[in-house]
């Protein structure tokens, strides 16, 4: 038994040290071979070579160097057999010219390629899936049951994703200033959908999902010390640990969500807290707000709070404020109306979402806070109805089991 | 490399709007293709008649087949093209937000065919 448990952690500590890797060796070879494919099925040869390799020595002193050395050669070897070469002897030319051994700094190209990945000319769900596969170092099967779809159609997804940015001259850059600021929200929003897909859980194995987060919390971290002068990508790292730091709490060993105010708040992780208050202070010290930083100053107040009605309800509604001017939206609008009847009252708070009612007929978060405070006011039947419409309009099986379970009380009140 | 900016519109709307008579003034649109000229990005362009000019053919079994109109009817429609030699879809795409009609329709921006793709 000893045994297998010593060559199961020789080999996640190599799938591990592949997971740390792979973004990094994939990105300095793009760089270099100045082909996203070719650049891709090298690496993934040289991966190959490794697990046997790795499992025999052991894993290299420096294992991003040696995957970048061994990835080269094949590039060579695959670009003597293809086509390609006759397309392409510059690049083949270039690699035999220069030195292959053993070269210990790799340049970090990371930047270069989450910018390539995230370009506005690639389809959301494409960014997504070239992110988590190149960078996080997923593999293609692990992408696909992220997304729920099959392998050969994520397989293809990757494909096409590629195949564009090459046929189309996607540049393989940093985007110069005047292109950085829409472009850098962009590739937060993508990290914050990677983590949202992990923490919200549509569906899929909870070991997925927190992969995910872990993921995208490890990518914004990657992204922080490449643009440490960026404020919202700290925001955006702050706000998924102080999320992150709930998980334990909010959603029970059967796996029944636990909203904020029922949570035991000795599970919440107290040094995913610490960072994540650490980071945002960071943030802010940097002195250009935007909404990734007023959320995660939202979290941040919820996480202050050691028990549920010491929440400091009035700076919350003020932080609403501020992010509903900063980003419109109907979520913004819904929970910033929450927030207000916590501090002027129930009766406040559903005047406000009675006027969001046009806007939001369709959005079941709204039904489901005008339906908690209703419960909170004892409108049991009012409240009831409004659960039943969540209900209709809500897909996720997590919340589907929490406003079911509300209704199921109220109608047992009503009797 | 070689883009084809393509350039989208409805064709029925007039110069009513600020915005409208802005994308139509003759001088935005050599302000632009002088700038493009300056760059050394512009290979060619042009504009076309209105679709009402448009005739389709289709040779099928050996024989053409010609109808009035174009292809497919569209709500907006190929209104003319650029032809620019940019570095990268970066730059072409950055051209494409200049054009005057951007503002009206849509630029439809794609490299031209090349035997590696």
């Amino acid at each position: 038994m000893r045994n297998i448990g010593h060559e199961m952690s020789a080999t996640t500590k190599i799938e591990k040290t592949f997971r740390e890797e792979h973004g990094r060796v994939l990105a300095a070879l793009i760089g270099q071979l100045g082909d996203f494919e070719l650049a891709e099925d090298a690496l993934q040869d040289a991966l190959v070579n490794a697990l046997e390799r790795w499992q025999m020595d052991g894993v290299p002193r420096n294992p991003g160097a040696w995957l970048m050395t061994v990835a080269k050669r094949r590039a060579i070897d695959r670009l003597r057999h293809s086509k390609f070469e006759e397309h392409n002897p510059t690049i083949l030319e270039s690699l035999k010219q220069e030195e292959l051994e053993m070269d210990d700094s790799l340049p970090d190209d990371r930047l270069k390629l989450m910018f390539t990945c995230c370009h506005p000319a690639l389809a959301l769900e494409a960014q997504v899936a070239l992110t988590m596969h190149t960078l996080g170092g997923l593999s293609t099967p692990e992408v696909a049951r992220a997304f729920l779809v099959s392998e050969p159609t994520m397989a293809q997804l990757l494909a096409r994703a590629r195949k564009k940015i090459r046929d189309t001259g996607i540049p393989y850059r940093v985007p110069p200033a005047d292109l950085l600021p829409e472009r850098l929200d962009a590739l937060l929003a993508v990290i914050y959908l990677i983590f949202n897909e992990g923490y919200v859980a549509t569906s899929g194995d909870s070991l997925t999902r927190q992969e995910l987060c872990r993921e995208a919390i490890r990518l914004c971290d990657i992204l922080v010390d490449l643009l440490p002068q960026e404020a919202e990508a700290r925001g955006l790292l702050a706000l998924m640990l102080l999320h992150d730091s709930r998980r334990e709490a909010r959603v029970t060993p059967t796996g029944e969500l636990v909203l904020l105010e029922d949570q035991d708040r000795t599970l919440w992780d107290s040094a995913k807290i610490q960072k994540g208050m650490a980071v945002l202070d960071e943030a802010i010290a940097l002195r250009s707000p935007g909404p990734y930083q007023v959320q995660a100053a939202i979290s941040a107040l919820h996480t202050e709070a050691s028990t549920a009605t010491e929440t400091d309800w009035n700076q919350i509604a003020l932080l609403y404020d501020t992010l509903a001017k900063m980003t419109p939206s109907i979520v913004v609008a819904v929970n910033r109306a929450v927030a207000i009847a916590m501090v002027r009252g129930m009766q406040e708070g559903l005047k406000m979402l009675l006027q969001l009612e046009d806007q939001a007929e369709s959005f079941y978060p709204y039904h489901a806070a005008r339906a908690d405070l209703l419960r909170r006011t004892n409108q049991r039947e009012a409240a009831a109805d409004a659960y039943r419409r969540a209900l209709e309009l809500c897909n996720n099986k997590m919340e589907r089991a929490y406003l079911q379970h509300r209704l199921d009380e109220m109608l047992n009140l009503i009797q | 490399m070689k883009y084809m900016l393509l350039m989208y519109a409805d064709e029925s709307k007039g110069s009513q709007t600020p915005e409208e008579q802005q994308a139509h003034a003759p001088e935005t649109w050599y302000a632009l293709m002088e700038e493009m000229k300056a760059a050394g990005v512009l290979v060619s362009n042009n504009g076309l008649s209105p679709v009402a000019n448009a005739t389709t053919v289709r040779v099928r079994e050996g024989k053409a087949l010609i109808t009035d109109g174009p292809f497919a009817e569209t709500h907006e429609q190929l209104g003319g093209f650029f032809l620019l030699n940019c570095k990268d879809l970066d730059e072409a795409l950055r051209w494409a937000a200049k054009i005057p009609s951007a503002t009206l329709g849509s630029i439809e921006v794609r490299p031209l065919w090349s035997p590696d793709a």
